[in-house]
């Protein structure tokens, strides 16, 4: 075989459906759990992060206005693409995290498993956690839950694809749109996570991935007027202080940092962490002699 | 500083005739578009940041021309709109005024009210804005019905059917009449459409038929076509007023309107003014922004520069 001069690949930002370099320019290395040069991966400032906000504010309509069930349609297809290149998933999570091969595929395995188990979820978590309360009056009143707007998430640090993706997950699931840091020491992932998410329906702007120093881009996230909630999975203890703090000035919704087995099944709390109950109201008419009109 | 402009002396009496008006406008010198558009974008570079932003985005809401312009405006829409030209932020009462808000002539009289008492000026566009197709007497009428409701400035529309086909004569002399009615309390902006006009070329013979006809300020568009104020176009329409100052000794106000939406783009305007007619146009009398949308970033970038958040759309009020 002819020597090739390999073609390296120029890990991007994903945000608002394209994939610019950092406004600031910069770029940090990237290096695998030896300490070899794995990539350059921009090193965004805050200035990107204001831009991926104002890209995931403008998605967050009609991603949260689209049914449940063409959101799980639309999910279940990202799936279907990262299987397509678990290939590639296996190597990058393989050198992020110092596994073997087929400790990395059972990794990239899990991490599609769990897309498609938050996928089911869209047209379900609505039954489960909404429902019609006794009134004593002529009224349903009828509780449904729904997205709370942009939340930022903090991707955690050491688990760099099967960790990313479930927090990353049930946050759109539910129609909020992401504005996701990736883990500092291997974005690698999260940043090929927007290639698959580019090209498979989903709008662009919906999630949009940032890599960088995580304090760094989560300070203006967390003092953000416009980011409604975040989730600090990647923050350490002192981070996760200082965020809580900032993120009180508009009160955030917060989800605290804790102890996760990434491989266990996860409950529904990443779902209902990030979604608001609205009651309504709503009369039946008058009640019959039966007492009943209905 | 001479604010009505007499017929320019230095120029002698290019305005004599249409032929002796062709022949002017005809001379002047040709618009290099690529030179033209290079100037514009790396003015556009600058770096404008800390304490210089905070100045240029004051001046800048202190010159937005608070605009609204529907079909479906109503005494509601107009009043709310001047409460907002009087107090663009109402948590924050340093913010300066607007410098005036614009509507159709027969919201001038609820604009008016809706102003009082707090320097904001009413502008109201006229001779049948935006297309400007009518009879020059119902222009007139239109002029006379928006300065007699109390407008401090009138919009009017050039005929670009008119300009187009070459009858400069017919655009200066409307010019003239519309400049009478407006008499000598109201401020005159010509309108050129520059999106209409087609070339560069055709821009620099408008603003100097306008200047010449006696306007006290020279505007871009209506915000009613595709192509709005673009920087090149704003940069043009500069480089005449700066000359035709040079020439005459009159100074004439520059207005970009239409498709500025962001600070960012409106301190690049202002960079614009400063290179290149110069410190005398950093004033809300002789640069405006026609805009909208305009003030509610440029408040959230005020926000930000007060409290080191970013601020959001949430915080601004939904026009």
């Amino acid at each position: 075989m002819s020597d090739r001069l390999s073609v390296f690949k120029t890990y991007k930002l994903y945000v608002g459906g394209k994939f610019p370099r950092s406004e600031s320019g910069r770029v940090y290395e990237v290096q695998d759990s030896k300490g070899n040069w794995l990539a350059n991966a921009p090193l965004s400032s805050r200035k990107d992060a204001r831009d991926a906000v104002v890209a995931a504010r403008k998605a967050f309509g009609g991603w949260s206005g689209a049914t449940a069930y063409n959101r799980g349609q639309v999910l279940y297809r990202v799936a279907e693409m990262l299987e397509g290149r678990r290939e590639q998933f296996v190597r990058e999570v393989a050198d992020a995290e110092g596994l073997s091969k087929s400790k990395a595929a059972s990794v990239v395995d899990a991490t599609i498993d769990r897309w498609v188990w938050y996928a089911g979820w869209t047209d379900k978590i609505a039954q489960v956690t909404g429902g019609a309360n006794p009134v004593a009056g002529p009224y349903f009143n009828l509780s449904s839950p729904e997205p709370t707007g942009v939340v930022a998430v903090l991707a955690p640090q050491e688990s760099s694809f099967l960790g990313l993706v479930s927090v990353v997950a049930p946050v759109i699931a539910t129609g909020n749109t992401a504005v996701v840091i990736a883990s500092e020491k291997a974005p690698l992932p999260a940043l090929s996570l927007g290639e698959v998410l580019a090209t498979s329906d989903v709008p662009g702007g919906v999630v949009n991935v940032l890599s960088g120093r995580t304090a760094e881009i989560a300070a203006p996230l967390a003092a953000h007027q416009d980011v409604n909630a975040i989730d600090l999975a990647g923050a350490d203890e002192d981070l996760a202080k200082e965020l809580e703090i900032a993120a009180a000035d508009n009160l955030k919704r917060v989800l605290r940092p804790q102890a996760v087995d990434y491989f266990e099944t996860p409950g529904t709390e990443r779902l209902t962490a990030f979604l608001e109950t609205k009651t309504v109201w709503h009369p039946t008419g008058a009640l019959g002699a039966s007492g009943s009109s209905y | 500083m001479p604010t009505t402009a007499p017929t320019a002396r230095a120029l002698g009496d290019v305005t004599a005739s249409d032929s002796t008006l062709r022949r002017f406008l005809h001379g002047l010198p040709g618009v290099d578009a690529v030179g033209l558009e290079a100037r514009a974008a790396s003015l556009g570079t600058r770096s404008i940041k800390t304490t210089a932003k905070a100045y240029a985005i004051d001046l800048a809401i202190s010159m937005v021309d608070l605009t609204t312009l529907e079909g479906a405006d109503t005494p509601g829409k107009v009043r709310a709109l001047g409460a907002k030209a009087v107090h663009p932020d109402p948590t924050d009462r340093t913010t300066p005024t607007t410098a005036a808000v614009c509507v159709y002539p027969d919201m001038v009289a609820v604009a008016k009210e809706a102003v009082a008492g707090s320097g904001v000026k009413v502008a109201s566009v006229a001779t049948a804005f935006p297309a400007g197709r009518a009879a020059l007497d119902v222009k007139l009428a239109d002029v006379r019905e928006a300065v007699a409701a109390g407008a401090d400035e009138i919009d009017m529309v050039i005929d670009r059917g008119a300009f187009l086909a070459g009858r400069y004569l017919k655009v200066f002399d409307e010019i003239v009449a519309v400049k009478e009615a407006c008499g000598t309390n109201a401020r005159l902006k010509v309108i050129f459409e520059t999106g209409e006009l087609s070339t560069y070329d055709n821009i620099r013979r408008a603003s100097w038929l306008g200047m010449l006809a006696g306007a006290d300020f020279i505007k871009t568009s209506t915000g009613k076509v595709a192509v709005n104020a673009t920087p090149a176009n704003t940069l043009l329409m500069l480089e005449a007023v700066r000359d035709f100052r040079a020439q005459t000794g009159v100074q004439v106000g520059v207005k970009p309107a239409g498709g500025i939406r962001t600070s960012k783009d409106a301190i690049k305007f202002l960079v614009l003014v400063n290179e290149t007619a110069g410190e005398d146009w950093l004033d809300n009398h002789w640069f405006r922004f026609g805009a909208s949308s305009l003030l509610n970033d440029l408040l959230m970038q005020r926000q930000k520069l007060a409290t080191g958040r970013y601020s959001g759309p949430d915080y601004v009020t939904v026009d």
